[in-house]
Order: structure tokens, then C-alpha cells, then sequence
């Protein structure tokens, strides 16, 4: 990667920042010029090596760089000054270590002579983020900057992937130092296990080989370890004959057009799978972390099951949910050896599973995700089921910001490969699914990129389109407009009363005009018949837009485990009536948090 | 199904614990660098675990390694969850739970010593009384004048805090503890 002459030359500390991210591969940056930097942005103007992308807001800078590292697998990198520009970036950090995503940031900081006196746009970077990183440095001598530098990029691509912050005095971006080039030798203190343990991993196999209601429950981590892990994966589903549930963020490492495939679990996941895994005898858990959205009520979650979990973070292991084989070790890894055993001894008679499927099959024909169709008003999921077979044999790439809209498209959006789903799954961040876009646009410049957003979330990150425009990054912002917080709405009718308190946005902003107004592309649709023409008018135009998809104000997202629920206590769209559903609270339930 | 019938109550689902605390002490060997304490005590406060006792010194000059000692109390997963989170902390080289360590060598507990500097101040019979009480603690007078003195006792935390309460009517000022160091017995190291 680096050229011999750059092998511990002496330079400044900015032309280090800049030699090492070209030394860590990096192309593009996403990043907010301010005080604290100048000496970087200095050097990033005399070079085009590295593309910087200037966007609105250090959070979208972040999110973009989030959209970037999981629809290319490479790392995500961001540049900000100090003070606000550090601060506007924890939303991005947290998001990112909530979710595992690879993401360097490199923060400017106030002189090292100033730091502690409060200087003018001085914060606690490192204090402020350092929980919300997997790591974080503030580099005080220019002679460390570049090793500095490699190990962030080190420590955030490797083990369970997170987010890192490099914080750099302005003093220390102006001295000058020698410059060492990436290290191959890392930390003794940090050394991710990737390799899973022989012995366990055999036990496992055993188990599962003699299952008689098997389920495979995979997550983020599968795509995280890479697409070699979801093709292994599709292999060991194909092998086994077994039924396969993902969680939100493990979307696409097992196509959805997989016979094997039943479906999301989870709060709003399908009723097959959630009653797959609450009814199993032995659940293989690959890269995921029984997250409360996953689990429903934890004493009552899939009692009578075996649980194999596969996980390269130890602490993810027995968290929430008692493994009997807990596995640790990168999920890519554990899936060959897995494979290869499976080959080696399991049996290949897949007849003993049929009762299972039948059931499956019983579960199924329920088809939890049915919604009434309406000829006078699009309903939300029809325009995702639309937006879904307009794009079919497209290279697409969706992301989402947060809410029902963001259920409903998980739901009714079906991706076959993996890195095409892009949502903030842990943190929840509205705001996430347009810089996001940028990023992965930014990343896949010909691909159909398209953001399927809300009303409520959109405008928390809307100035990104001014981004979009100037770089020519024709995104999509497809926004199923309620005119509510729709999630909030529908939590409040569960459990408030239906006492709509501050949910409903009385002013909405002419999305079409606000496209105008950015130099975009603007769209409206108000029917059902008009839908699929406005949509290929959209994926059609050349240039950023926004759609504002006028949708039924007052859909609920079903199915649903209420709170305190087990999987088996679903409450499926047949049967959620509005008297069901404001039925569904007590004065006693509303006193828990 | 019949979900509509029952109440559900929030967005978050909070399950009872029936496992009992235990207090348990945990030794942590870290590179000397700066916030590395920050981080460790950042991990207890953030995820809402308790930290009884913390004593960290550097105990490795050449390698620049520092050795934290923490007396937390939780449930056995709780416990089990602290080791894991503490673990994954890049500087952190490992965690040895003590207390498991030592139950896995057949003993009842890790070796614990607390020092604790304690200053009384008095005249006549309590002065002397305090004398004689140290004595029997082995504590041993580090500075002294006609109206004070400072007792250096070495233990338990059971017998300083024993000391500290005997004290307590003979004209206790003040009191400095340094926490528990601990290790295990035996002769393998952490």
C-alpha cells in the first residue's frame, strides 16, 4: 500500500493524516471543514487521491460514512473540527457502535497548550465518546499521529466492527514528525478470536443434526463477517433443509427468495417466524445478540429450545439469553468449519423435518403481513410491495430512517444479496436513511439508491439533499407521508389512551417545492393507480428526488408482539381491532417504564 | 394469541431477577495509558454495575501494565457480563475473576489486604486505650505527637473496618483506606 519513499519521512502531522488514510485504502471522506482542521483541509485541497464530500451536518457526515462502510464492507471515514463538530457526531458514533458498523473519525481538537482552559470550540472529545466508540485517541505527540492513525483503522474494521475516534490538536496537525507506515503488528492487548472452538462447534453440528424442529435465527454479524459468510450460510441452509429467520440487521445474507426462508422475527416480524422460534428444539443463532426487539417477553422466549450462538463478542454471549453452546469466534469461520463437519457426518435425510414444515406451513397460511387494500388511498405497505417490483433486476440499495415506515419495509421489500439494507437497527436514529443513501451513493455512483423514508424522520436530516445535489448523487427519497410519527402514534393508541399527544405534524413542508428549492427532483402521489407511473418517473429521473408518497394516516404496523409478550401471543393484523387494540392496556401496565 | 385480552405495558419488557448478589473481586491488567481508568470505571457507571473497592497502580514500570483491583457485587450473570464488557476494552490484556478462580481451586476466597491509615486524637485514658487496642490489631503508629496518633493497619477489609468502629469512641479524625489488592493463592499468576 505505501510507496517506499514514504517510509518514515518526515512530514507534518495534517500531511500525515492525509499519507495515512491513503495508506488505509481510503477514497472518500465525508467531513465539515471548521478551525481545528484547517491544517488537514489544507492538505486534502493539494491532492486527489481522496475525494472529500462535503456535507451539511457532521451527523449526516457520519451516517453517510455509515451508508458507505456497510454497502462496500470497507471502513467508513469522517472528518470534523472540534467542539460542535465532535458533539454533532455522537448520534453517528453511538448509531454505529449500536449496530457495528466500521467508522473512523477524525476530529479536530483545540491546541494541546489550550486544552482544559475552554477554549473557543474546545470539548472533551475523547470523554464525550468514549462510550459511544469501540476506541477513541487523542494524539498529543506528532511522532504517534500515523501509528495512531493505523490502529484506529486496525481496531474498527476487525473483531465486531465499531466506530473509532482519532481527536488532533491543531498544534499537533502543524509539527512535524517522522511518519511510519501501517504496522502489521498489532496491540498484544487486543486480539479478536475469529477461529471458533473445534470441539464446540462439532457438538453443535451434532445437535443440530438431530433436530426435529430446527431454526436458523441470523443477524448482522453474518454480513459483517463478509460475503463469503452469507454464501456459506445459503450452503448450510441448503445442506440442512432448515427454516431460516433473520433479525433487521442480518437482512440479504439469505435471499428472501430462498424456500427456506420464513421471513423477519421479531417485534414486527412474521407470525411463521416468531412461532419457528418459539416452538423449536434447537435454534442456531449466527451473529446475532437476542436483542429486546427479538426476543419478546425473555422468560417466555422459545422455552423449549436448545440455543447455539455463534458470536465473535464475548460479551454478547449468555447477555440476554442462556446459550447451551456458546461459540465465539467470527461467524464466517464457525459457518466453514460448521459446513464442512455437516458434510463430513451429519445425515442428508431431510424427511424427519417434514412435520416441522407442515407446521410452518399451517403458520404461514395465516400470512401475518396482510393489510386491506383501499382503491382511493395508498396504503403504506402497497407502495412498498410497488416500489419493491418497479425496482426487481435493478442494482438496488435501500435504506431507511426510522419507524413503521422502516417495519413496513423490511416487511415487504425483499432483498436476495447482503450490504443492500441499510437501517439504523439499535439506536434507532429518524435522520439515518438519507445521508445513509448519500454515502451508499456515493459508494455505488450507477446503482439505484433509494431511501424509503418518513415524514417525521426525513426532515431531521433534509439538508443532506443540498449534499446530493452538488456531488450528483441521484438518490431517491421515497417518503410514505402520514403526517404523523407514525410509530409514536401507534404506540400512543396502545398504550395512552390513543391520546395523540405532540405526534401529529401540523405543518409539513411541500415536499415537492422543498425538492425544487434543493435543485432536485420533486413528486407527489396521492392514489393508488398513480403509483407505479410516479414511481418509474422516479427511478427514471437522473437527478436527487423526493417523492412524497401520500399514504393512509392512520395504518398500524402488524404484526406486533405487544410488550411483555411471548413470540406465540402475536397480535396479527385480522385480529388487531381498534377495540383490540386500545384494549390492550391496563392502568397497571402503564405504570412499568 | 389472545394477546388483546391481556395488558401489555410498555415498550421495553423487564423481567424479574431471581438470582441472589454476590460480591466478588476481580483483578484487571491494563497498558498504563491515558483514560484507561476512565474507561473501566466508565464501563461500571454506563451499564449500572457497582464498583464496592478500586485500587490501580502501575505494577509493571517496563511494560507500562497497571493492575486494577475492583470489589463489584451482582447477580452470577451480572458478574459474568462485567468480565465480558471489561474484556473487550482495547486496552484491557485480561480479567481474572478472583473469586471464581479461587472457588476453582478449592479455596474459599482470594487473598485480600487492605491498608488503612487512621488518625485519633486524645488525652489520657483514651490515648492510652488506643495505644493498647493497636497493639492488639498489630497496627503500628506512623506519626505521633502528645495529642494524636496516625495507626497504619494492614487486613481485611473486615478488620480495618473492625478497628475503624473501635476507634471510632477514642477520638477518631479521620480515615484513609487504599482499597483491596488481591491475588490468588498458589503459585500460578493471573
Amino acid at each position: 500500500m505505501s510507496n517506499g519513499q514514504n517510509e518514515r519521512r518526515e512530514m507534518t502531522g495534517a500531511e500525515m493524516v492525509v499519507q495515512a488514510l491513503k495508506d488505509n485504502g481510503v477514497l472518500h471522506l465525508f467531513g465539515y471543514p471548521g478551525g481545528a482542521v484547517l491544517p488537514i483541509y489544507d492538505e486534502l485541497f493539494q491532492q486527489e487521491d481522496i475525494q472529500h464530500i462535503l456535507v451539511r451536518h457532521e451527523q449526516g457526515a457520519g451516517h453517510a460514512a455509515e451508508g458507505y462502510a456497510r454497502s462496500t464492507g470497507k471502513p467508513g471515514v469522517m472528518l470534523v473540527t472540534s467542539g460542535p463538530g465532535a458533539t454533532n457526531a455522537v448520534t453517528a458514533l453511538q448509531d454505529a457502535l449500536m449496530d457495528s458498523i466500521p467508522l473512523v473519525c477524525l476530529t479536530g481538537q483545540v491546541p494541546t497548550a489550550l486544552i482544559g482552559s475552554d477554549a473557543f470550540q474546545e470539548c472533551d472529545t475523547v470523554g464525550i465518546t468514549r462510550p459511544c466508540t469501540k476506541h477513541n485517541w487523542l494524539v498529543k505527540d506528532v511522532n504517534e499521529l500515523a501509528a495512531i492513525i493505523h490502529e484506529a483503522f486496525h481496531v474498527a474494521t476487525t473483531g465486531r466492527p465499531g466506530p473509532v475516534v482519532v481527536d488532533i490538536p491543531k498544534d499537533v496537525q502543524f509539527a512535524k514528525g517522522i511518519y511510519t507506515p501501517p504496522q502489521t503488528a498489532p496491540r498484544t492487548s487486543y486480539q479478536p478470536k475469529v477461529q471458533g472452538d473445534l470441539e464446540k462447534i462439532k457438538a453443535a453440528v451434532a445437535l443440530l443434526a438431530n433436530a426435529k424442529k430446527p431454526i436458523i435465527y441470523s443477524g448482522g454479524g453474518v454480513i459483517n463477517s463478509g460475503p463469503e459468510a452469507s454464501q456459506l450460510l445459503r450452503e448450510l441452509v441448503e445442506l440442512s433443509g432448515f427454516p431460516i429467520t433473520s433479525t433487521l440487521m442480518g437482512l440479504g445474507a439469505y435471499p428472501a427468495s430462498g424456500k427456506n426462508w420464513l421471513g423477519m422475527l421479531g417485534m414486527h416480524g412474521t407470525y411463521e417466524a416468531n412461532m419457528a422460534m418459539h416452538d423449536c428444539d434447537v435454534m442456531l443463532c449466527l451473529g446475532a445478540r437476542f436483542d429486546d426487539r427479538i426476543t419478546g417477553r425473555i422468560n417466555a422466549f422459545s422455552p423449549n429450545s436448545k440455543k447455539i450462538h455463534v458470536d465473535i463478542d464475548p460479551s454478547s454471549i449468555n447477555k440476554n439469553v442462556r446459550a447451551d453452546i456458546g461459540i465465539l469466534g467470527d461467524v464466517g469461520h464457525v459457518l466453514e468449519d460448521m459446513v464442512r463437519l455437516w458434510r463430513a457426518t451429519a445425515k442428508t435425510d431431510k424427511k424427519t423435518l417434514h412435520p416441522w414444515w407442515e407446521q410452518i406451513a399451517r403458520w404461514r397460511a395465516r400470512d401475518s403481513l396482510a393489510y386491506r387494500m383501499n382503491d382511493d388511498v395508498i396504503m403504506p405497505q402497497y407502495a412498498i410491495q410497488r416500489l419493491f417490483e418497479a425496482t426487481k433486476g435493478k442494482d438496488t440499495y435501500i435504506t431507511t430512517e426510522v419507524g413503521q415506515h422502516q417495519m413496513w419495509a423490511a416487511q415487504h421489500f425483499h432483498f436476495d444479496q447482503p450490504n443492500r439494507w441499510m437501517t439504523s437497527g439499535g439506536l434507532g436514529t429518524m435522520g439515518y436513511g438519507l445521508p445513509a443513501a448519500l454515502g451508499v451513493q456515493i459508494a455505488h455512483p450507477d446503482a439505484l439508491v433509494i431511501d424509503i423514508a418518513g415524514d417525521a424522520s426525513v426532515q431531521m436530516t433534509i439538508q443532506e439533499m443540498s449534499c446530493a445535489v452538488q456531488y450528483e448523487a441521484p438518490i431517491k427519497i421515497f417518503i410514505l407521508n402520514n403526517q404523523y410519527m407514525g410509530m409514536v402514534r401507534q404506540w400512543q393508541q396502545l398504550l395512552h389512551g390513543n391520546r395523540l399527544s405532540h405526534s401529529y405534524t401540523e405543518a409539513m413542508p411541500d415536499f415537492v417545492l422543498l425538492a425544487q428549492a434543493y435543485g432536485a427532483h420533486g413528486i407527489r402521489c396521492e392514489k393508488p393507480g398513480d403509483l407505479d407511473a410516479a414511481i418509474k418517473e422516479m427511478i427514471d429521473v437522473k437527478k436527487p428526488v423526493i417523492f412524497d408518497c401520500r399514504v393512509a394516516a392512520l395504518a398500524n404496523c402488524f404484526p406486533m408482539i405487544p410488550s411483555g409478550k411471548a413470540h406465540n401471543e402475536m397480535l396479527l393484523p385480522d385480529e388487531a381491532t381498534d377495540e383490540a387494540v386500545a384494549n390492550a392496556i391496563d392502568a397497571k401496565g402503564r405504570e412499568l417504564v | 394469541m389472545n394477546a388483546q385480552l391481556q395488558p401489555t405495558g410498555s415498550a421495553y419488557f423487564i423481567a424479574k431477577e431471581t438470582e441472589l448478589p454476590e460480591t466478588h473481586t476481580l483483578s484487571v491488567l491494563v497498558d498504563n495509558e491515558p483514560g484507561v481508568l476512565a474507561r473501566v470505571i466508565g464501563l461500571f457507571s454506563g451499564r449500572g454495575y457497582n464498583i464496592e473497592s478500586l485500587t490501580v497502580s502501575e505494577t509493571e514500570h517496563e511494560k507500562h501494565l497497571s493492575r486494577i483491583t475492583i470489589v463489584t457485587r451482582g447477580t452470577p450473570h451480572v458478574l459474568e457480563q462485567i468480565k465480558h464488557q471489561l474484556e473487550r476494552i482495547v486496552p484491557v490484556h485480561g480479567v481474572v475473576d478472583l473469586t471464581v478462580r479461587a472457588r476453582e481451586l478449592g479455596q474459599d476466597r482470594p487473598l485480600e489486604r487492605e491498608l488503612a491509615l487512621v488518625k485519633v486524637a486524645g488525652k489520657g485514658d483514651n490515648r492510652v486505650e488506643a495505644l493498647r487496642l493497636a497493639d492488639a490489631f498489630r497496627a503500628s503508629v506512623i506519626d505521633a505527637n502528645t495529642e494524636h496518633f496516625i495507626f497504619e493497619i494492614t487486613g481485611k477489609g473486615s478488620k480495618v473496618d473492625q478497628f475503624i468502629a473501635i476507634m471510632k469512641p477514642l477520638g477518631l479524625v479521620e480515615i484513609c483506606r487504599t482499597g483491596v489488592a488481591a491475588m490468588n493463592r498458589g503459585p500460578q499468576g493471573m
